[in-house]
């Protein structure tokens, strides 16, 4: 199936619930720890510091250690400007929130209109996969470029001239493509049989998709709506390409250019990570759960 | 934050005269150590005995792309990668300054070559792909840690451009202008004016070109731009035909702002372009060049600082 650890036909092994001895996700990061007792535990413990500590002390003991340490790693710069940076993350938050809101709606209109049944919708699908072949095949910041400086120099009366308005129009119209196909691979992911049993109760083709297929279609997508999600939110930065008023991204650059030092980007990086970090693992513990449950409930 | 810039600010602006003498020794000694220890006479003298020329025999000069009027002038950017101008032309302010200095240091027009660099990158440390930049790049003692600068070629005050018929164009003090909205092109001195001297009330704005701010003022996204005054009569008279200079800036702290050329940190040649830019200016060519290609004659207000 294509949805990364989402839908799908179920599993071809199942599992019987509640074994602790078997190994319940591949991809968690305590995953092979369950297997040898507080022993395995121990060892991962030791094998961790000596790794780390090794890799530390050959990095600050290398020879051009102290002028990348000057550059990148400053606390006299980063105690200067992580403050101005942190704070202006609040607009990345903010524009994140924004489009993120119009992203879902959006994306979810484009996947139910490429999965409308019968002839008479050609239209539809067909401007559904145009618009979803257009917008994943351009650069997101020529959309933002092209929105954020275009649509306000045409000084059209009625349309806002706000660079900041249309720099989050293209995050929505960008990342809408790739959310709809997300949607799209839940509905296709849904079993044929659901669709005919939800028909041969009495239920148009159209309250069959509104009530059996949709639902069913979004829960498996989560996960991977939040790998949007994370995406999404590191591509905030982008609207600094058009907006003069600096978010993140533009206050270290601001910084940068003032002290010619790069600490501020890592005052930046930090300020996304704290975001996209939660993000990821609440994406694992997400699919892991989701895994967990199709395996106890057996088959659909 | 905003603090410590000004107190670093100005704490280089008192060290800036003692600055300047300390590089000087610093880069007369290597040339001393390399050639006899009696000083070059003429600046092409002086040029002989240097041998860190990006590619020998050639001077290689860099500016930004587009190069823009009144520093860049007369086009022949067809088969270039040049836009607007081509600085080879020898016309415009900064052009003409170029062949006059590389005249001075005994290099014929064709043995200079021009290379493109960004304009936050021509001061910005590590190796060069320049002999020097001329760019309209302003000295500052923060920048002057990171790469050498000749003295002044040209004495510059920032200047504010807005739409004729705005609010803004009724200002005639900096406080006049803290209830709107400024902005300028990242990582230069216009834009630390507007965050150190100015002091707005909305958050200035920083765009990452000249381009992307006068498009911006255009298009009525900001109130005013500030730049360079010979930039904005070029803006107002080209770009922005409805756009309108509104004054120009008492100097920072009092220290005079000035265009000079940026040299690798530790480049001998800065003495030698230095002692051209020094014949240049007793034998006149230098304000010949600024009449011909900067418009000085017309007068624009100067903002009052109360």
């Amino acid at each position: 199936m294509s949805v990364p650890g989402g839908g799908g036909a179920p599993e071809l092994f199942e599992l019987p619930p509640g074994e602790p001895d078997l190994p319940r996700g591949r991809s968690g990061l305590l995953s092979g720890l369950s297997q040898e007792g507080a022993k395995g535990v121990l060892v991962a413990v030791v094998s961790t510091v000596v790794v780390f500590f090794v890799l530390g002390w050959v990095v600050v003991h290398s020879q051009n250690w102290p002028e990348v340490k000057h550059a990148f790693f400053n606390g006299a710069e980063f105690r200067d400007t992580f403050p101005g940076i942190a704070s202006r993350f609040l607009r990345n938050v903010e524009y994140f929130l924004i489009a993120e809101v119009f992203i879902l709606a959006w994306a979810l209109t484009l996947a139910v209109m490429r999965s409308l049944p019968g002839p008479v919708f050609f239209p539809l699908r067909l401007m559904s996969i145009l618009y979803t072949d257009l917008f994943r095949g351009i650069p997101t910041v020529l959309v933002v470029y092209l929105l954020g400086f275009g649509v306000p120099a045409m000084q059209l009366p009625g349309v806002p001239r706000s660079p900041a308005v249309w720099a989050v129009v293209a995050l929505i119209l960008s990342y809408s493509a790739y959310v709809a196909e997300v949607y799209r691979a839940g509905i296709e992911s849904v079993h044929p049989s659901q669709i005919a049993s939800a028909r041969s109760l009495g239920l148009t083709r159209m309250q069959s998709l509104r009530f059996v297929v949709i639902p069913q279609a979004v829960r498996r997508v989560i996960p991977p709506l939040l790998n949007d999600f994370v995406g999404l939110q590191k591509d905030t930065a982008l609207v600094a390409f058009v907006v003069a008023i600096p978010e993140a991204f533009k206050q270290a650059q601001l910084e940068q250019y003032a002290d010619f030092n790069f600490t501020p980007y890592l005052g930046a990086a930090i300020m996304f990570l704290i975001v996209t970090i939660p993000m990821t693992r609440l994406v694992d513990w997400l699919i892991q759960r989701e895994r967990a449950r199709r395996q106890a409930g057996g088959a659909l | 934050m905003r603090k410590v810039l000004v107190a670093v600010a100005t704490s280089g602006l008192l060290l800036a005269a003692c600055g300047k003498s300390s590089t000087t020794t610093g880069t007369t000694s290597p040339a001393a150590g390399g050639s006899t220890s009696a000083p070059p006479a003429t600046a092409a003298d002086c040029a002989k005995g240097v041998t860190s020329y990006v590619s020998s025999g050639v001077l290689t000069i860099g500016t930004d792309n587009p190069a823009y009027p009144p520093w860049y002038a007369g086009d022949n950017t067809a088969g270039t990668n040049w836009k607007i101008n081509n600085p080879a032309t020898g016309k415009g302010f900064e052009s003409a300054v170029a062949y006059a200095v590389a005249g001075k240091l005994g290099f014929s027009p064709d043995q200079v070559q021009w290379v493109e660099v960004p304009f936050n990158q021509s001061f910005a440390p590590g190796p060069k792909s320049f002999d020097f930049d001329i760019n309209q790049i302003s000295y500052t003692p923060k920048r002057a840690e990171a790469v050498d600068f000749s003295e002044s070629y040209y004495d510059v005050n920032p200047a504010l451009v807005a739409l004729k018929g705005t609010p803004i164009t009724q200002a005639t003090s900096l406080s006049d202008l803290k209830n709107f909205s400024l902005a300028s092109q990242i990582g230069t001195t216009d834009y630390d004016y507007i965050v150190n001297v100015i002091q707005p009330n909305t958050e200035a704005g920083a765009y990452n070109s000249l381009a992307d701010a006068v498009q911006a003022l255009k298009s009525g996204n900001v109130d005013g731009i500030v730049v360079d005054l010979p930039t904005a009569f070029y803006i107002t008279a080209v770009q922005i035909p409805n756009g309108v200079i509104v004054g120009q800036f008492p100097p920072a702290g009092g220290q005079q702002e000035y265009f000079a050329m940026a040299f690798a940190k530790g480049n001998p040649l800065v003495q030698c372009v230095n002692m051209a830019l020094e014949e240049l200016k007793s034998d006149g060519t230098l304000q010949s060049i600024q009449d011909r290609w900067l418009s000085s004659k017309v007068s624009v207000p100067v903002f009052s600082t109360s």
